[in-house]
């Protein structure tokens, strides 16, 4: 379980995150759903202590992320497509991060298979193409076959193909028991792929329920988040 | 975490060497570092053959006994070591700030929350390969210059102990340039701004010294300058008046890498990736 208590970030005067609470469970896909600039990415970057809070924490199994033992095998993140070095082909990038926490180069080849860049894997990934450059991202967030994923858009750059293919795999990852948490500021996207929602606006807490409650209240989950984000918190 | 589905995680935790495997494929993998390696030994081998191979005969029989004494074949053969004093705090820095500028350093963060231990391991790994590169430029220089060096002039020989301490701390020097340069990267984090920040801290701060407070400045604060103290302590053969010695020499360098990569570890610890 992924819990964030009174989670606050300032950067300079603006307050980014603003003392934000919420659960994730194992076992559905939960949705991180906001507009650009709400706070999403603050959130998860404080989730794996890249960020220092200014007040809060986050929890992932109970455990503050500096503590985790294994940090791959336990938690597999996405953040930002492209964080690797360009000079450095999809292989290569991969198994330095495997080395780093004992995982095995069988493993590296698995994820390769598995996200379809077996083919590209000896290139250079400064060639690759935005999807490409995702793809990566998520092989690394899959390399230590972790029970907890966070993704930070992760249908960026994807083609229809691509995002059909994400959907599917992180619905089976969450029917195995998985924590799998993902953001997005595609309402569509989350209305087809997530279980469950956290909403946040302006660095808050909007709403914490499951997708179809949402839009029940609405014509549509579109309506319900429009609905929500001009009024402000609800839940 | 619940279903059988999902793997049990491994006893134990991940340590040193696990990071210090991740930082070795990192350097090995990037083929821009293995191109200016390549580049720094045989530019350095070159330049010091072409220092030394344009000695005529009569350049030195023409010397009096007292500027035969003076020569000291080693430490001008080590003329073309000034690329590996470029390269290797360049490459310190990119080794840094590289993962800065690419978004390397998030995935890096995520996979060994232990910041301090990245930089240990980087440092150990970036360090051991700097040491080598320094020996070998410095080795295959000394042994390419005695070789073209006229006869007529004085040789050296790494049998002689001065000599082979020389050759021995001027490569460990070039080392702990690399390891200068990882801190200021640390620090720094950009670039631009930590190359110009530690080439200017190794070659142009002296010089501004000695021009503004003249030739005395050497003797007071320019012999603590990296420039000077491996010009006139660590290379040298033969002993420099005010200069540090050898091994007080090579002592500074390691002390002022240490304070750079300190500091570094400790800024990034603190600061948000």
């Amino acid at each position: 379980m992924i819990e964030a208590r009174g989670l606050t970030k300032r950067y300079g005067p603006v307050l980014a995150v603003d003392r934000l609470s919420f659960e994730v469970h194992p076992g559905a896909v939960t949705g991180f759903l906001g507009a650009n600039g709400s706070g999403k990415s603050t959130t998860m970057r404080m989730a794996l202590d890249l960020d220092r809070p200014d007040a809060g924490q986050v929890r992932i199994g109970g455990r503050r992320y500096r503590d985790l033992r294994w940090p791959l095998r336990e938690v597999g993140a996405l953040l930002e497509a492209k964080a690797f070095h360009p000079g450095r082909s999809g292989r290569a990038h991969l198994a330095a991060l495997a080395a780093s926490n004992g995982i095995g180069r069988r493993r590296v080849a698995e994820v390769l298979d598995l996200v379809g860049l077996a083919g590209a894997a000896g290139r250079r990934a400064g060639g690759y193409s935005l999807g490409m450059a995702q793809r990566l991202g998520i092989a690394a967030a899959l390399l230590g076959d972790p029970g907890v994923l966070l993704l930070d858009e992760p249908v960026n750059g994807l083609d229809p193909e691509g995002i059909r293919w994400i959907r599917t795999l992180l619905k089976s990852l969450a029917a195995q028991g998985r924590v799998v948490f993902v953001s997005s500021h595609l309402i569509s996207e989350m209305a087809l792929m997530a279980d469950r929602l956290v909403v946040i606006g302006g660095g808050r807490l909007i709403a914490q329920a499951s997708v179809a409650d949402l839009s029940a209240r609405s014509a549509s989950l579109e309506e319900a988040f429009l609905e929500l984000t001009s009024t402000g918190r609800t839940s | 975490m619940t279903s059988p589905t999902v793997p049990a995680l491994p006893a134990g935790h991940y340590r040193f060497r696990n990071v210090a495997a991740m930082e070795w494929r990192k350097l090995r993998s990037r083929r821009s570092t293995r191109w200016t390696l390549l580049a720094t030994v045989l530019g350095s081998i070159g330049l010091g053959v072409a220092v030394l191979g344009s000695y005529s005969p009569g350049h030195f029989t023409r010397m009096t006994a007292e500027q035969r004494a003076a020569f000291d074949p080693t430490n001008m053969g080590f003329s073309g070591t000034a690329i590996a004093m470029l390269a290797l705090p360049i490459l310190g820095v990119l080794a840094m700030t590289g993962e800065y500028s690419s978004g390397m350093i998030r995935a890096t963060l995520a996979a060994v929350p232990d910041r301090r231990l990245v930089l240990a391991a980087k440092a150990a790994v970036f360090g051991a390969a700097g040491l080598a590169v320094g020996e070998l430029v410095v080795f295959a220089n000394f042994l390419a210059g005695e070789a073209v060096l006229t006869d007529a002039a004085p040789h050296a020989s790494l049998s002689q102990p001065a000599v082979l301490r020389a050759v021995l701390l001027t490569g460990g020097y070039l080392g702990v340039l690399g390891l200068l340069g990882l801190g200021f990267g640390a620090i720094i984090r950009h670039t631009a701004g930590a190359i110009t920040a530690v080439v200017g801290g190794l070659f142009v701060l002296p010089m501004i010294i000695l021009i503004a407070g003249g030739a005395s400045t050497l003797d007071s604060v320019g012999k603590y300058a990296p420039m000077f103290i491996n010009e006139n302590s660590v290379g040298a053969v033969k002993p420099v008046a005010h200069a540090l010695s050898a091994w007080a020499g090579i002592g500074m360098i390691c002390l002022y890498a240490a304070v750079a990569c300190g500091l570094g570890g400790w800024l990034l610890h603190r600061r948000d990736a």
